[in-house]
């Protein structure tokens, strides 16, 4: 991807982007390479929390050879635009794993791209993406899995949830699947929902305050997605940050 | 404790509830039975606060747990003077059991902390949250409601072990999400746990006994009237079945029909709804 010209909404993954917001920061960085030789192993963390009046773009181009493993952990949170994008190319047997969590609020457009390239047999991936907007926010996952013509035995799962809590928020989740081999797995599951009506009275009827039940629930649907981040305290700053914004938008859209 | 005058409620702009009054003293227990769709589940559901249930007309008075104002600033909404609109001086209750206030003016978790307890008939799975958690959570937001120090950890898993022995359910149980998993009886058997670690002041428990089987339905009246039949306390049992009332003994029985409760009877109104059906009861 060039990123000398401004993208528009006619570009496929900028379609439900804030492009104005983009154009301010353009061009941005050339994308950040991530590169593992065969058989190494790899964890990385992205925790984008910016200012709310920040626009922020990562683009991260990867490339695991034969029988490498990266795990990736985000946090997309923060800025009036915040994207990031993952274009990974995956070798005989390699295993690319993302783990996101998009939470974002008021005016905030939040995105994660990705294109996971299968070139060689027997590699996998697996994308789990949760995501919770209030206030007028949008959240956006593209997801686009190619697999080789000769790259059988490939495993590629995306897994994408989206909880509202506003009726202005909006999100967008699109997988795209191209496939060119026989023997191939892909499986791919978007849901988005709201908070449980009955779930709440329940929580109520209980004391539960409903700012508390909303934090409560919300935890629960975000839960895991750190889980697999090895550093404790990494771990806990990943999960703070995530429970502190969950709490933030839970107070505004108590107050709504 | 709990005066119901002339209620009257709509369900999605339809009349259920017709002007139904009941009023229930401390230390007594009240077993409302009635035919399918009379209203038993939408008055539990009313006085709960459910969102969809709107009151139409009549008023709802509750002599709550006592508040302790002065802490937690922005917590008062159970200080009688803030919802005694009709009259200035306080309206104290026949049994002089404190004030009695606006029950249908709080929020659903105002209600609870006032000490209302909803058992409910089909108690509600919550993925990803603990019952030791969701419990601990919901006790203390309660106390703060109360203007009381909330419980630490290991005052709440002492308290949590002692009624889950009480109701024989396994504090594993406990560790795992509110009712993901659970069996029919498992279900409210938690119920009653949760009755107990909260410790309310009136329960209204809607159709407890439904999916116990015989030993389950002996454990869940153990459990209602070694948490509940006390002095200061209250029950009101909403059932279709007479089997649940072998085991707690009710002191009022009330057919509602039509959204109004059309006959009260002591403990042998039961046995004669259970021996002769409600059509001639109603009918009668």
């Amino acid at each position: 991807m060039s990123a000398l010209a401004l993208p528009t909404r006619r570009a496929e993954d900028w379609r439900y982007s804030n492009i104005e917001a983009a154009a301010s920061v353009w061009p941005v960085p050339a994308p950040e390479r991530i590169v593992l030789g065969p058989g190494e192993q790899g964890a990385r963390a992205l925790l984008q929390d910016a200012a709310d009046d920040a626009v922020v773009v990562r683009d991260y181009v990867i490339t695991l050879a034969e029988g490498a493993r990266l795990d990736f952990h985000l946090l997309n949170s923060g800025g009036r635009l915040g994207r990031v994008t993952f274009d990974v190319r995956l070798e005989r047997g390699a295993h690319f794993g993302l783990h996101a969590a998009v939470i974002g609020g008021g005016e905030q457009t939040l995105e994660v791209v990705t294109t996971v390239t299968h070139a060689e047999p027997d590699a996998t991936s697996e994308q789990v993406v949760r995501t919770v907007l209030g206030g007028r926010a949008t959240g956006n996952y593209l997801g686009k899995i190619g697999v080789a013509k000769h790259a059988q035995g490939t495993d590629a799962s995306q897994s994408v949830k989206a909880m509202l809590l506003s009726r202005q928020a909006s999100a967008n989740a699109k997988p795209e699947l191209e496939i060119f081999a026989d023997d191939v797995k892909c499986a791919h599951g978007c849901a988005i929902g709201e908070l449980d009506k009955q779930a709440l009275f329940y929580m109520a009827a209980r004391g539960l305050d409903p700012q508390t039940a909303q934090t409560l629930l919300l935890r629960a649907f975000v839960a895991g997605v750190f889980d697999g981040i090895a550093d404790e305290a990494e771990r806990e700053r990943f999960e703070a940050a995530a429970l502190s914004k969950l709490e933030t938008l839970a107070k505004l859209e108590g107050l709504a | 404790m709990l005066q119901i005058n002339n209620l009257s409620n709509t369900v999605g702009d339809k009349p259920i509830l017709k002007g139904l009054s009941l009023s229930i003293n401390a230390g007594e227990v009240h077993a409302i039975m009635g035919p399918n769709g009379a209203g038993k589940s939408t008055l539990a559901y009313t006085l709960g606060g459910r969102p969809g249930y709107e009151v139409t007309g009549g008023e709802v008075r509750f002599a709550p747990l006592p508040f302790r104002g002065g802490a937690g600033g922005g917590a008062a909404p159970l200080d009688p003077a803030l919802h005694e609109t009709a009259s200035p001086t306080p309206n104290p209750s026949p049994e002089g059991e404190g004030d009695l206030i606006d029950l249908l003016s709080l929020a659903p978790h105002e209600r609870a902390a006032a000490g209302l307890f909803l058992g409910f008939q089909y108690p509600v799975e919550i993925p990803g949250v603990s019952n030791l958690q969701f419990l601990r959570e919901s006790l203390n937001s309660q106390r703060r409601v109360r203007g009381e120090e909330p419980l630490s950890g290991a005052e709440f898993i002492k308290l949590a072990k002692e009624k889950a022995a009480l109701l024989g359910l396994d504090m594993e149980m406990l560790k795992r999400p509110v009712n993901v998993g659970f069996s029919g009886g498992e279900k409210k058997r938690a119920e009653m746990v949760q009755m107990g670690i909260l410790d309310p002041k009136l329960a209204i428990l809607d159709e407890t006994d439904s999916g116990l089987d015989i030993d389950a339905l002996r454990v869940v009246g153990a459990g209602i009237n070694a948490i509940m039949r006390k002095p200061d306390k209250a029950v009101l049992l909403i059932t279709h079945y007479q089997r649940l009332l072998d085991y707690v003994k009710p002191d009022f029985v009330h057919v509602l029909s039509k959204g109004r409760i059309i006959k009260t009877g002591g403990p042998e109104l039961a046995l004669e709804l259970e021996r002769e059906g409600y059509a001639e009861v109603v009918a009668a």
